[in-house]
């Protein structure tokens, strides 16, 4: 812990929100993620295509020798902001970093070319709800062949190719177009990244490695990352209830000058200040690899209250339009709110805390 | 020559010319002061260089390396945070050489006499008159809340010069000389049952108009010189993981299994990660200023650092259980520091209440966020127009 982590964004981080934030304010707009969510497809994938195409999102974290761009967890920190202030219904955190990472353990470079040309999206095949430190369900390997039921899988409605973890410590690339795999998605909280049950009834697949490092590295960095993700939401939120309250009137005079409403904008301000460091302070942690289970569990103890809490102010301070489906806040308080379940509660991540850092419990 | 260079090698010819090991501490202090290493951003002949604040490290570096005594920062907070920024930006050539060598020494402790009774929050209401008569002011009022009054010879202190003019307009900055037998000195005891603070009560005190600091009617945009540099020294300062109240409460913890409920641990992890993201939002500032864009996160950093003082120390009194029944001493003391961890949990409960209304309350904080940092509307100004004498009081 002797070098201070860098929080703050280079230029180059910068340049690459900024061409982030132009592409999706071109191609997702809050009025078009509504409609999508009751849509036959849910999952934005021309947007995808887009964003891999001609900005090789989908290869960030994946080594330019494998057709990737070689980038750092700081870089895909900052598209995770900008998806999630957004709320894009792509499966970036889902194949491009947690796939990726479990592929990365594994060595698995064909996989990892197929994934950075956007070709092929993967997902883990573990519950969004499992922290890094959580039990990781998997199926049973019986003859080489891969049976049993995986549920509350993210975003595997789109995988092409599914990562499992198997009972004899082995982690399995199956593809979805096998016969032997159903997907089904569950009806789901979060409108804009929904979860599916996922069986598998004999299906194949390459033993990649060993699950249990790379599922744990995996969920490490998702959990780490996600905090970007949590803090582009609350960003957008507080600065679109912010405007929301210059905006609008009632008894003659600005809402947003009764100083009731300033002060809890001026919390929430304080609090996404926070989030703010604590997420930087997380990615940049799992580039240098210095104190980085404490520096994503603090993350993770943090940012769910702060992004929930963003959401849940945002429709209130937003009066009865805030509670339309119309108004697209319902999107960020659902994705907040399944965000602040996914990789770990809160709750996961204070007890894994209290180990790093020696409070233990009674 | 780099400047670090330069720095360090005229670090080194102090060193020389002045071992520490044989040096009176004020001798080897007034040396510094005049070899420009006092405050390197200061110009030449008044402690500093004129080279970035930052290379102050440098200097810093080398004489901590070499044992040189400082200048207990702590204890002359108020002069060399707030009455030298303003000074040095407001002040005649003969008041910056007269008086920032001895305040940067510490020969010369400063006070700041800016609150009263009447005027808090809105310290712009103030109501301690200043009348000109002849070359001298003449000061009638009360002023309260100063630190280090009963030890300090001058003190920065803002008074009414016109009563007929709206409250911003009216103010005139001074430098009052608190050894004018007009100036009395109060202890003012507070919970914790010592007295950190005074009253103090000027009657027909003298200020030749020579230490006026500023125009006549000028003296509230003085005082935001000294306030805005008040906040950043209350919320500003670097601590390391566990350092303050965090750590003291963690050490408890660690010590004594047998005070642990499944309670109190849930709500010390809450705190101890709330405490880690101020730490790391106060870390993310001071890379924010060395990287030269500024953010406005210091305008939060005090919120921060009360509530979190006050949770903080209040869950420590109930983990102790038994022992936090108790109370280490009520005897009335006048201490020359805060030392919010040399004590026991009950006084930091106790004194940490004041965090939240000292150098500006959390509510008025909250409302400079709103309006300054969100933009928000500001509060209705019913008083903008108004000549202070016609002000509800």
């Amino acid at each position: 812990m002797s070098a201070q982590p860098d929080l703050l964004y280079s230029e180059e981080e910068e340049a690459l929100r900024a061409a982030v934030r132009d592409l999706l304010t071109d191609h997702c707009d809050p009025a078009g993620v509504i409609a999508r969510t009751e849509s036959d497809t849910p999952h934005d994938l021309p947007l995808w295509k887009t964003l891999a195409d001609s900005m090789g999102l989908a290869g960030l974290l994946v080594p330019e020798s494998l057709g990737g761009q070689g980038a750092t967890h700081r870089e895909a920190a900052v598209v995770l902001e900008e998806l999630g202030r957004a709320v894009a219904p792509v499966p970036y955190l889902t194949s491009a970093v947690v796939a990726t990472e479990a592929l990365l353990a594994c060595g698995a470079d064909d996989l990892l070319t197929e994934l950075a040309s956007a070709t092929t999206v993967a997902a883990l095949a573990v519950g969004l709800h499992v922290s890094p430190e959580g039990a990781v369900p998997h199926v049973r390997l019986e003859n080489g062949a891969l049976r049993g039921e995986l549920t509350g899988i993210a975003d595997a409605a789109v995988a092409d190719v599914l990562l499992v973890p198997a009972d004899d410590g082995g982690l399995y690339a199956v593809r979805t177009a096998d016969a032997a795999v159903t997907v089904t998605p569950q009806v789901s909280l979060d409108l804009t990244r929904s979860v599916a049950r996922v069986r598998l009834d004999g299906a194949a697949g390459p033993r990649l490695g060993d699950a249990g490092p790379a599922v744990r590295r995996a969920l490490r960095s998702g959990a780490g990352l996600l905090a970007s993700e949590q803090l582009g939401l609350a960003d957008w939120l507080l600065t679109e209830t912010v405007r929301y309250l210059k905006e609008r009137k009632q008894f003659n005079r600005q809402v947003g000058g009764f100083q009731a409403l300033k002060h809890r904008l001026a919390r929430l301000w304080l609090e996404v200040a926070g989030l703010r460091a604590a997420a930087r302070n997380a990615a940049d942690a799992l580039v240098t690899g210095a104190d980085t289970d404490v520096a994503v569990a603090v993350a993770q103890a943090y940012a769910a209250h702060v992004a929930v809490r963003a959401a849940e102010e945002a429709l209130q301070l937003h009066g009865g339009i805030g509670m339309t489906w119309e108004h697209p806040v319902h999107l960020y308080l659902k994705r907040a709110k399944a965000d602040s379940i996914a990789y770990g509660t809160p709750g996961a991540h204070r007890e894994a805390l209290a180990e790093a850092v020696d409070l233990r419990a009674p | 020559m780099t400047d670090a260079a330069h720095l360090r090698r005229r670090t080194e010819e102090l060193l020389a010319a002045h071992p520490p090991a044989t040096t009176d501490r004020l001798d080897f202090l007034r040396a510094r002061f005049d070899a420009g290493l006092a405050w390197v951003h200061f110009p030449q002949g008044l402690g500093g260089l004129g080279v970035p604040r930052s290379l102050q490290a440098v200097v810093d570096a080398e004489l901590a390396a070499a044992g040189a005594p400082d200048n207990d920062p702590r204890r002359i907070g108020i002069g060399l945070g707030m009455a030298a920024p303003t000074i040095l930006q407001y002040g005649t050539e003969e008041q910056k050489s007269r008086l920032l060598r001895p305040l940067w020494t510490g020969e010369e402790v400063w006070c700041q006499l800016f609150s009263e009774p009447g005027a808090g929050s809105d310290l712009a209401a103030l109501g301690t008159r200043a009348v000109r008569d002849g070359e001298d002011w003449v000061v009638n009022g009360q002023k309260v809340w100063t630190s280090s009054a009963h030890l300090a010879r001058w003190a920065i202190l803002i008074a009414r010069t016109d009563p007929d003019l709206p409250k911003h307009k009216g103010i005139t900055y001074f430098l009052c000389d608190m050894t004018d037998p007009g100036v009395e000195v109060r202890p003012l005891r507070q919970i914790t049952g010592e007295a950190e603070f005074n009253e103090v009560f000027l009657t027909d005190v003298r200020i030749p108009d020579a230490m006026r600091l500023g125009e006549v009617g000028d003296g509230w945009r003085v005082a935001q010189t000294t306030l805005n540099n008040e906040r950043v020294a209350i919320g500003g300062t670097a601590v390391p993981r566990e350092g303050g109240m965090i750590g003291k409460i963690a050490a408890t913890w660690r010590e004594r299994p047998d005070l642990r409920t499944h309670d109190l641990h849930q709500r010390l992890l809450g705190l101890w990660v709330e405490a880690e993201v101020a730490r790391l939002t106060g870390v993310r500032l001071r890379q924010q200023l060395v990287a030269g864009q500024p953010g406005p996160e210091g305008a939060g950093m005090k919120l921060n650092f009360a509530r979190l003082n006050q949770e903080i120390s209040g869950l420590e009194v109930e983990l102790l259980g038994e022992q936090g029944l108790l109370y280490d001493d009520w005897t009335m003391r006048r201490p020359e520091l805060v030392d919010f961890t040399g004590r026991d949990a009950g006084y930091r409960y106790l004194r940490s209440k004041g965090n939240s209304i000292e150098g500006g309350t959390s509510e008025v904080l909250l409302n400079i966020v709103a309006e300054r940092v969100l933009g928000l509307p500001a509060e209705p100004r019913t008083d903008k127009d108004v000549a202070w004498k016609d002000l509800a009081r």
